[in-house]
């Protein structure tokens, strides 16, 4: 019985640890996404450690693009602010701004493919070029995901469901998309430093 | 609290359905978003799968015990895989053995014990109406079905299924000129694996989110009953595993669909060369095995936690260290995480990198030795009652004992060179993992099975049927370990043509007889099961006189689990044989103020604060949906 005594439970009754369930489901859902990326650059290395690894210039349409997102991560974060202080006009103006540079952002990457294919660099070849287009496929595939949240949140403002009492949806579509706009940044330093 | 009022946009809608309309027959038994009926679905399509891949396997054992032995009357099944003269088809050996394996590890003892169990019982223990997210609970269980449906369809193509093992090495599995099972059958098998990574994620996450978000008043972490700590740990495994699986698989699709050439390299078929450069098999191999190691804990795991509670509950004693059973549970899972190559010390690999990989190997021997000697330390002087759900508790910490020992041969990257890919490692992961885990499910099985339909299975065949597997899983897996160190490959479709093996026929034949017999057992589980479903006896509320939360509920539990307010947690849950207390159990919702005539002293301070507990929030999903 002595294991008993052991087990002190605190003194202070604490409230049962609790965040809003939806929000804790697209933190847990954005560790998979890094686990699925870790994966893949870990690959990336592995193999670029056993050599025949064709190296290659990034095409500079990849800095824009990079650009382009990150504005477009602070007009998420404007659109955020703006619904705080319950501010329409600005909101409806922030989040379509955002909407358009993340379809700017897909178009520069795929410029950026063809580029690459411009300068020899193809899907099916030596690895290195083939995950150049892993890395930003996925990625793209993920910002697509991004846009559809971003869509339904775009709906929702431009019907007034966004304000400063109901603010969980463009909360979770700020988080989601800041966080591709930081994975993309990853891979891209990524990218450069490893090429 | 603004979140909480936003949620309502979000989940009124779907709580509308639940309360204010009948729901039809498709809502309730089919698409249903009560975890109780995804529980029953996981466990009904798991035993399904059970039996087509224990069946898979003794096909092959009667392969490789009685080489000379006429299948022809499983010709109307099988039709051309079984030729004219009664002789298994070598290429449909090789099937076999990677589809057994596939469906064991991943269709039966992830999706089927993690499914069930972590389903049925998280919102029941912690005190939740539901799961996090009721429709992604249901959406993981459809990804599993068709994940499921792919699989089984891949069994009748003409070329057979996916062909080169469970770990689908490439270049084997990659070239559809390696097998004719690389064909359209890993094809298919590629794609099933991937529905089901999105099951598995989908339901994970959902475990997660629950067990920290929706426990009920007073359930602190250190109130949890050890299942729920070990299907946590087990959800967290698999949500950063599962990802790097998809990765693997993802590029080995590339490689076989679009001619990369991440895996392969330089290779000739006929004297003529691939188009490939460049390639590495080994990077699939580490990133296989890094979901693949972590993979057998996602297995054992719920079997430990459920082992846990069905032995506390049946000595009728608490459980012997309770934290040192959470620690190791972590210390396993953290370990899990960085042992992978241990698979991989024959592939070339640095010998001083193989050591590091030895030594972080054979430290899970301390966790797991912890674990086994709590087990033993609760069983020890306990009141012990041998029910069914007991003896299988029992049985799998014998066999996690057994199978445990040998890993740590296996471990050994010298050892490892001469009993790589032979019967012995068949041997240890069949006891450690397959059948310890399996002895977890029939555990829980027998033991939640009266909340979970209502009725009671019957006592004395489930007796008989442990006895009868327990003896059987023992009689199969001691000799194999001799067949492996005398060197028997493994998946070789037979051994009649070599020197060395001649000898080891007769044990080959013994094995598979006892792999005959504890398959026919297995039909007394399957009688006892669906017979019990239909016309057991009814069950009493609590008929193991359990601390848990479940058995407050009515005994066939509606949706949302709790009529009325969900209890309040004043104790942890192994309140066993207290002493002063005037039954042997105290459930988890009795107040300390109750029971003054047994409490610790530290106990009676802890009465002050049961006003507080009983005033907290309830985290009651389905009152905030109002």
């Amino acid at each position: 019985m002595e294991n008993i005594q052991q087990l002190k439970v605190d003194k202070e009754p604490q409230e049962t640890l609790a965040m809003d369930p939806m929000k804790f489901i697209l933190w847990l859902f954005l560790v998979s996404i890094i686990m699925l990326f870790a994966s893949q650059t870990s690959a990336y290395l592995v193999r670029r450690a056993e050599g025949n690894w064709l190296e290659f210039e990034m095409p500079k349409i990849f800095w824009y693009s990079s650009a382009v997102l990150v504005v477009s991560s602070l007009a998420m974060q404007w659109a955020y602010f703006a619904a705080k202080k319950d501010d329409f006009k600005t909101l409806k103006i922030a989040i379509s701004v955002t909407f358009a540079l993340g379809i700017a952002f897909l178009y520069m990457q795929f410029e950026g493919w063809k580029d690459l294919v411009a300068a020899n660099v193809y899907f099916v070849g030596n690895p290195s070029g083939s995950f150049f287009y892993v890395f930003t496929g996925l990625h793209g595939f993920h910002v697509i995901s991004g846009l559809i949240v971003l869509l339904f949140a775009w709906r929702a403002v431009f019907r007034f469901k966004v304000h400063s009492k109901s603010l969980r949806q463009i909360q979770i579509c700020a988080t989601y998309w800041h966080f591709l706009d930081l994975l993309w940044l990853y891979l891209f330093v990524f990218l450069l430093t490893f090429n | 609290m603004s979140a909480i009022e936003g949620m309502e946009v979000a989940v009124h809608h779907e709580e509308h359905a639940h309360h204010h309309e009948a729901q039809s027959f498709w809502q309730k038994y089919v698409f249903s978003e009560d975890h109780k009926v995804i529980a029953k679905q996981y466990l009904i399509t798991g035993i399904l799968w059970a039996v087509i891949g224990i069946s898979m396997s003794v096909i092959f054992r009667i392969q490789l015990g009685m080489p000379d032995s006429n299948l022809s009357w499983l010709r109307p099944l099988f039709g051309n895989w079984i030729s004219e003269t009664g002789k298994l088809d070598p290429n449909f050996y090789l099937a076999l053995v990677t589809m057994h394996g596939t469906i064991m590890v991943f269709f039966v003892l992830t999706a089927g014990l993690s499914g069930t169990f972590s389903n049925f019982l998280i919102p029941l223990q912690i005190g939740a109406r539901d799961m996090a997210s009721g429709f992604m609970n249901m959406l993981s269980y459809w990804f599993f079905f068709l994940a499921s449906v792919i699989m089984f369809a891949s069994l009748f193509l003409q070329t057979g299924p996916a062909a080169g093992g469970w770990v689908i090495y490439p270049p084997l599995s990659a070239l559809p000129q390696a097998h004719q099972g690389s064909g359209m059958g890993m094809t298919l098998w590629l794609v099933s694996m991937a529905f089901f990574i999105v099951s598995q994620l989908l339901g994970g996450i959902n475990y997660i989110t629950t067990v920290i978000n929706l426990r009920t008043r007073g359930m602190s972490f250190d109130r949890l009953p050890l299942t729920i700590w070990s299907f946590l740990i087990t959800a967290i495994l698999g949500l950063i595993s599962f990802p790097v699986l998809f990765s693997s698989v993802l590029l080995l699709i590339f490689d076989r669909h679009f001619g990369t050439s991440f895996y392969l390299s330089e290779i000739y078929i006929n004297g003529e060369a691939l188009p490939n450069v460049g390639g590495s098999p080994i990077l699939f191999q580490h990133l296989f095995w890094f979901l693949g190691h972590p993979e057998v804990y996602i297995v054992l795991l719920p079997g430990l936690g459920i082992t846990s509670e069905v032995i506390a509950t049946n000595s009728r004693k608490p459980i012997f260290g309770y934290r040192a059973m959470i620690a190791s549970m972590l210390g396993i899972a953290f370990l899990a995480f960085i042992v992978w190559a241990h698979h991989m010390f024959v592939t070339g690999m640095n010998p001083f990198l193989g050591s590091v990989f030895m030594f972080l190997t054979l430290i899970i021997a301390v966790p797991s030795a912890v674990k086994g000697f709590n087990y033993i330390t609760t069983l020890w002087k306990g009141n012990i009652v041998f029910t069914p759900g007991m003896l299988f508790a029992i049985g799998m910490v014998s066999l996690f004992v057994s199978g445990g020992l040998t890993g740590i041969i296996l471990g050994n990257s010298a050892l490892d060179i001469q009993l790589h890919d032979t019967y012995f490692v068949v041997a240890h992961f069949h006891l450690v993992m397959g059948a310890a885990s399996a002895f977890g499910l029939f555990a829980g099985v027998y033991h939640w099975f009266p909340k979970m339909f209502g009725k009671m299975m019957n006592r004395t065949l489930g007796q008989i049927h442990f006895w009868f597997t327990f003896i059987g899983i023992y009689l199969i897996f001691i000799p194999m370990h001799y067949v492996g160190i005398a060197g028997f490959p493994r998946r070789y479709y037979q051994f009649t043509s070599y020197d060395f093996t001649h000898k080891f026929m007769d044990m080959n034949m013994f094995i598979t007889v006892a792999a005959i017999l504890s398959f026919l057992a297995q039909f007394l589980f399957l009688f006892n099961f669906f017979y019990s479903i239909f016309k057991g006896k009814r069950a009493p509320q609590n008929p193991w006189r359990s601390n848990t939360l479940e058995w407050t509920t009515p005994i066939v539990p509606g949706h949302g689990n709790w009529e009325g307010e969900i209890p309040a947690v004043y104790r942890w849950s192994y309140d066993y044989s207290k002493p002063g207390a005037a039954e042997d159990f105290i459930p988890q919702n009795i107040p300390y103020s109750q029971t003054l005539e047994s409490n610790f002293p530290h106990e009676n301070e802890l009465i002050a604060t049961e006003k507080e507990i009983a005033a907290q929030n309830f985290n009651d999903q389905f009152n905030q949906a109002h």
